[in-house]
């Protein structure tokens, strides 16, 4: 895996934790400002899920097994999008916290997929 | 799916909207127990399929809380009464099934030769799967039948 795509993942969704959960401090709904910061660090996650599939293709092993590496990609992929859709839907601070708790578990998915890929 | 719920609705039940339950703080509750369903469902699936004889109890724990995890997560998007009342009983299920496993984890660990969901009251999931029902059982307390009172102008 890409060690600094991962990183520079895990350290944009905490940004975008930090950034949701003020606004949701705030009594504010996710503005299409924070819906363009979900597009950028999901385009980052979705470009991980690219190198990591081409990866395996090319017969690279992670650590603890390719399909708990494959599960973990894909879920990493999906949390911020997932959540911001939520958000979309409901238009109070807590959509707002729902995608800073959605950007959590993505940040916490990068730190265990570095570990599934290095052991 | 749409003639199957207006079976089962009550008589009278039609006339109002089911009461919603993903709603304000529900909406961040109900995506924490999705991300605890996938995670528990995706994690206790693989482990029994590919390694059950490591740790069968510790495995079959696991299921267990992926199987509550889902239902929960499944009857708070369903929203009613009914749904109400099944998922406040869960949460308490879940809450007992925490404590009871983590306590068991800690008192013989060597039943466990592996991890479940719950060991150590989830420490392994930050302690989520010991604070997600106390919210939980705060936010499904009481009934939705009616929508809340109009403040007077």
């Amino acid at each position: 895996m890409l060690d600094a795509l991962t990183i520079a993942i895990g350290v944009t969704a905490v940004a975008l934790a930090a950034w949701c959960g003020f606004a949701a401090y705030r009594d504010q709904p996710t503005k299409d400002w924070h819906f363009i910061g979900m597009a950028v660090v999901s385009l980052l996650a979705f470009a991980q899920l690219a190198v990591g599939v081409v990866q395996l293709a090319r017969g690279e092993e992670p650590h603890e097994g390719t399909a708990i590496f494959l599960a973990y990609l894909i879920g990493s992929f999906a949390a911020v999008p997932a959540a911001g859709f939520l958000s979309l839907a409901e238009r109070t601070r807590w959509g707002s916290a729902t995608v800073a708790a959605g950007a959590i578990v993505l940040a916490v998915l990068e730190v265990r997929l570095y570990d599934i890929w290095k052991g | 799916m749409t003639e199957n719920r207006t079976a089962i609705a009550p008589a009278g039940a039609s006339k109002t909207p089911r009461s919603q339950l993903v709603q304000g703080p529900g909406l961040l509750l109900v995506w924490l127990y999705g991300v605890m369903s996938v995670g528990s469902v995706s994690r206790s699936a693989y482990q029994i399929l590919t390694e059950f004889d490591r740790a069968p109890l510790a495995y079959s724990l696991s299921a267990v809380a992926a199987v509550v995890y889902a239902f929960i997560t499944y009857t708070l998007v369903r929203g009613g009464e009914r749904a109400r009342r099944a998922a406040l009983a869960c949460c308490a299920a879940e809450l007992a099934g925490v404590l009871i496993v983590g306590t068991w984890t800690l008192l013989e660990p060597s039943l466990f030769p592996d991890d479940t969901v719950w060991t150590t009251y989830g420490m392994g999931y930050v302690f989520i799967p010991v604070l997600l029902p106390v919210t939980g059982m705060l936010w499904l307390r009481r009934p939705r039948i009616s929508p809340p009172p109009r403040p007077v102008p």
